[in-house]
């Protein structure tokens, strides 16, 4: 029977929570790396025992780790990233130009059809690729060094490349996501990029048609229509069916359309998750309600999911890369908190348990469903 | 023999709980050490000091014989008791956050 592996990256280690296809018993691995802050997890989607890990601390700098035993053990590989060239500047908060430096990894996305092949997207801004399982990284500098680079401004997280989403129609088709610089879309493996931001609006952009500042919190899209993305914006939940030509609002009638997270349930195309958050000033759930939305049209229409959730003094966030779906027949939903707290929906979000509580607060949950 | 004594996680890191007992060639240097400490454990690159500028990592701090060389040259000789071995390099995570 297929299992399900539950990758959880806190802010004080990584977690590795198992199940078998029921889904109603857990092993919780962890802390691994403990202390350190771990920003994302993920399994290579052909060899689901190939992890990569981002641990990095404000003291000694970034670590990637790597597994090839699902997680049971791990070695450090290469930590080398170093932007090409001269890597010019960007805009401070204060619009002045500031160097590119590297912090740290946000997000790791392994690739659909090699194991030893890995992006990362990394803090200030930029896209790395490694082809040896992460011994070694290299820049694919046309992005940073698209024309608007200079323009690009950090959001209150930092200049963040937090979200790769590789098509699997096409792999040469890769989409990112920076705060708050906006979408990105590259059609030649990562060559070269343009911006993808059209009919996005935000809130203290006079330019309506800016082509960047747009501060995209995630996108997320569904293997059988890799055309069709779904965008939680800093403020507003976007939809484009043109592989982000264009952009309009899904927002509907939820509560309110500030969020981090955004997801797309396994085998139901139109099945859209988020959560809700109250504003960008007030970072937990509307009413103290912790609420997970989900639209089966696609968007517009939503419905809350509350079940086993705490609908009451809950005042914890949700993260951006904290969201993730198994491919079981009856898909799993995941989520993790601030508060530390890891919920599990084994019907698809209709209902939720808690798999743990007390974490560290969580960064990233990504899920394997393993043979 | 050169005695260097890492902060917790980087012992972790290297899976090595005691000092690290370390050989350097001509003059003990803050620099001449640190090359040799990454020489022996790659992983440690970029955990103490930036690996493109050869900066000390803004939290990293150096102390040997109760003294703070934090802000020493990075060719500085190192007191003799470190080159000797007597008094070990202590590398420190500076207290800051919470």
């Amino acid at each position: 029977m297929a299992g399900v592996r539950v990758l959880v990256g806190t802010r004080k280690g990584a977690f590795v929570m198992s199940a078998d296809g029921t889904r109603t018993t857990w092993d919780i691995q962890g802390p691994f790396f403990e202390g350190w802050e771990i920003y994302h997890l993920k399994g290579s989607p052909v060899d689901p025992n190939r992890i990569y890990a981002s641990m990095s601390s404000g003291w000694f700098g970034q670590i990637i780790q790597r597994s090839d035993d699902g997680g049971a053990s791990w070695q450090p590989v290469g930590n080398g990233f170093t932007y090409a060239g001269v890597p010019g500047t960007h805009q401070w908060y204060d619009g002045t130009p500031h160097p590119w430096e590297f912090a740290r990894v946000w997000h790791l996305e392994p690739s659909l059809s090699d194991p030893d092949r890995v992006l990362a997207g990394v803090e200030d801004a930029a896209l790395f690729e490694s082809v040896d399982a992460g011994a070694n990284w290299s820049e694919l500098a046309g992005l940073r060094e698209h024309g608007s680079g200079p323009h690009w401004q950090p959001g209150a997280g930092g200049m963040c490349l937090h979200t790769i989403v590789v098509s699997p129609r096409d792999p040469q088709r890769i989409f990112v996501a920076i705060s708050a610089a906006g979408a990105f879309r590259s059609d030649d493996a990562g060559r070269t990029w343009r911006p993808i931001n059209r009919g996005l609006h935000s809130e203290g952009i006079p330019d309506e048609d800016a082509e960047v500042g747009h501060c995209v919190h995630r996108i997320a899209l569904h293997p059988s229509n890799p055309d069709v993305l779904f965008m939680q914006k800093h403020w507003d939940v976007m939809r484009s069916n043109d592989a982000g030509e264009s952009w309009f609002e899904i927002s509907g009638n939820l509560p309110s359309d500030f969020g981090f997270v955004i997801d797309v349930h396994a085998h139901e195309p139109e099945t859209i998750y988020v959560v809700p958050i109250t504003s960008d000033s007030v970072h937990f759930p509307p009413e103290g309600k912790l609420r997970v939305y989900r639209s089966r049209t696609g968007g517009h229409e939503w419905e809350p999911l509350t079940r086993g959730l705490p609908q009451g003094h809950c005042y914890v966030d949700v993260l951006r890369d904290a969201m993730a779906v198994d491919r079981l027949e009856e898909c799993g939903v995941y989520f993790g908190t601030t508060g530390g707290q890891v919920y599990a929906s084994r019907d698809a979000g209709d209902s939720w348990e808690a798999l743990a509580r007390d974490l560290p607060a969580v960064l990233s949950v990504e899920v394997q469903t393993v043979a | 023999m050169i005695r260097v004594v890492l902060p917790a996680h980087l012992k972790t890191l290297i899976n090595q709980h005691h000092e690290v007992h370390l050989e350097v060639a001509g003059p003990v240097t803050q620099r001449a050490v640190l090359d040799a400490l990454e020489s022996r454990y790659p992983v440690l690159r970029g955990t103490l000091r930036d690996p493109v500028t050869q900066r000390r990592r803004p939290f990293v701090r150096f102390f040997a014989c109760e003294t703070d060389l934090s802000h020493a040259a990075a060719d500085d000789v190192l007191p003799d008791d470190v080159s000797s071995g007597a008094q070990p390099l202590y590398v420190v995570g500076a207290m800051a956050g919470g």
